[in-house]
């Protein structure tokens, strides 16, 4: 279940006089049951990019492969493709128009053409999936506060069972408590099902907790791909392009420099707890 | 998909025309109409095109979007040229079964199509080279003498303005929950006219419930800033005619002579 992106770039407006390139020969590889981080500044092309995942947006020049076929092929089925990979966009609360959260929640697998009673049952499991109380189940989705509404939201592209989950910006405008629910339940998922997981944001904090990989774009193109550790090791370039390591690393850097012997790849703060105790011998 | 709507658009670009005050451009407009209808002789329009061609060359707008424009209305276009070729009385050129082609509908229908492609162009010349808000600010100057008679002028003004701003807000709103709805495998382009209609509701309804949001904040917004009305209300930049704008105004008054003396000359012949 791979996917393969091959140079893939993307330019807006196409001879309207307004044309400005969003991506530029973008490639990488997504495996199967990863838990992958995409990170970049506002306009660095991050949106764009995953709506060429599912096929939302067509690629100007290049090919994306999934599972070995490629998806430009004139044959290629876009909807299947559309219900493998499932794409959460920003703010997807906005996308609610139901009458109750089930009936929206069954809007993916009933497009999928399932019978009433698997259409049903796949809602069922995407909410609970997403930690959402059953007594919430047949009240109006706008009636739900912010987190739960974005969780009813999840769970509607949950429902069609894709392979491939892709949250864009999922904690945006959420309070703390909020944010970490929502990350903290995309994490049990993950381990629960097996599903690859593309989780796109611009906060190190949110991403270095989770995820296994994390890609990095800047001004439409791939600027590092690789372990949290070793692109958080990059802190002076990525504060250059406007993001920042998470606050754990320069502390430890900090402590580095001031003659302290600790582990500066050091990412949570349970981790740079124990790195710091052991440099002062008291573990 | 729905982007390509270009009417009202603004084209960012530096110009005479951009420059010019919106009120000279509106009365411009006016006047660029009011001569398509004056006459129809052939010297006529050939004097509209080379003034039109003139107005695109200087506005420096390239001329495929305004030429785009044209797509909106073409079957409008192609209906009103159907009629006037085919209804119109007199000598006879053509019999196609039931129907007969004269040469004074062929004229017509030919007028016709020019009139209304010139039409739109002229007014989304205007559109393109002139921001909204200038616009507004235009009309809002303009029409002020029906203040008197207790029009609320100021309010109208500012009910457009902020509807055209929301033009290309709501488009964009559009293009976004349409994907999203996609992305749920939605399907906005197969089956008949009932199945798309019924695929329109997940989109419309998040889109007016958006709206609504989007309203509902910036009547806050405005409230918060203490807006109450035209009453006392001073403008940032108010407009004021320079040189450049007399010029405009005088050219204007030559090119609507001149049509109405071409007519006057030509009477009601066509060549």
């Amino acid at each position: 279940m791979s996917i393969i992106v091959d140079k893939i770039s993307y330019t807006y407006e196409i001879g309207t006089g307004f044309e400005r390139q969003a991506l530029k020969e973008v490639s990488c590889v997504i495996e199967k049951g990863e838990f992958i981080g995409l990170i970049g500044h506002t306009g660095s092309g991050k949106s764009t990019f995953i709506q060429h995942l599912n096929g939302l947006v067509r690629a100007t020049s290049g090919s994306i492969y999934y599972d070995g076929q490629d998806i430009y092929d004139k044959d290629y089925n876009m909807r299947e493709l559309r219900s493998k990979v499932g794409l959460v966009f920003q703010y997807p609360e906005h996308q609610l128009f139901e009458t109750d959260i089930f009936k929206d929640v069954c809007f993916g697998p009933k497009n999928l053409g399932l019978t009433k009673a698997d259409v049903e049952l796949r809602a069922f499991e995407a909410l609970r999936l997403v930690g959402l109380d059953e007594s919430l189940y047949y009240q109006s989705p706008f009636d739900l506060s912010g987190g739960q509404k974005r969780r009813v939201a999840i769970a509607g592209v949950l429902a069609m069972k894709p392979e491939v989950l892709i949250l864009d910006e999922p904690t945006a405008g959420l309070d703390p408590k909020g944010r970490d629910d929502i990350l903290d339940c995309v994490k049990a998922l993950q381990q629960e099902t097996g599903i690859t997981v593309i989780l796109v944001s611009h906060s190190m904090e949110d991403v270095a907790k989770y995820v296994g990989r994390i890609m990095v774009m800047n001004d439409g193109m791939l600027m590092f791909n690789g372990t949290p550790k070793e692109i958080f090791s990059h802190y002076r370039e990525l504060e250059e392009i406007g993001l920042a390591a998470p606050q754990v690393t320069y502390i430890m850097n900090d402590l580095k420099n001031a003659g302290l012997d600790v582990d500066v790849s050091a990412i949570t703060v349970d981790e740079a707890k124990a790195s710091i105790l052991k440099a002062l011998g008291r573990n | 998909m729905i982007r390509d709507i270009t009417i009202g658009q603004y084209y960012q670009t530096k110009s005479v025309i951009h420059e010019l005050d919106p009120r000279v451009k509106l009365m411009g407009t006016m006047v660029f109409i009011i001569s398509l209808f004056f006459g129809k002789s052939i010297w006529m329009y050939l004097a509209v095109t080379v003034f039109l061609a003139a107005v695109i060359k200087l506005s420096r707008v390239p001329l495929k979007f305004i030429v785009k424009g044209l797509k909106a209305v073409l079957i409008l276009i192609i209906f009103s040229a159907a009629f006037n070729l085919f209804l119109t009385d007199g000598e006879v050129v053509v019999r196609l079964w039931k129907l007969k082609i004269t040469k004074e509908g062929i004229y017509q229908a030919v007028f016709m199509v020019i009139r209304l492609m010139y039409l739109i162009m002229g007014s989304s010349l205007m559109t393109l080279t002139t921001t909204p808000n200038n616009l507004t600010d235009a009309l809002e100057k303009s029409l002020g003498f029906l203040k008197v008679i207790k029009v609320p002028v100021h309010e109208i003004a500012m009910i457009m303005s902020i509807a055209l701003r929301f033009i290309p807000i709501l488009i964009e709103e559009t293009d976004k929950i349409m994907k999203a709805q996609m992305a749920r495998g939605a399907d906005f382009e197969n089956g008949n006219l009932i199945k798309r209609a019924k695929a329109m509701v997940p989109v419309l309804v998040p889109l007016f419930i958006s709206a609504f949001r989007r309203a509902n904040e910036l009547a806050m917004a405005m409230e918060a800033r203490c807006y109450h009305g035209s009453e006392g209300r001073t403008k940032m930049k108010p407009l004021k005619y320079n040189r450049r704008d007399r010029i405009a105004y005088a050219v204007l008054a030559v090119y609507l002579c001149g049509i109405a003396a071409l007519n006057i000359y030509m009477g009601g012949r066509i060549i």
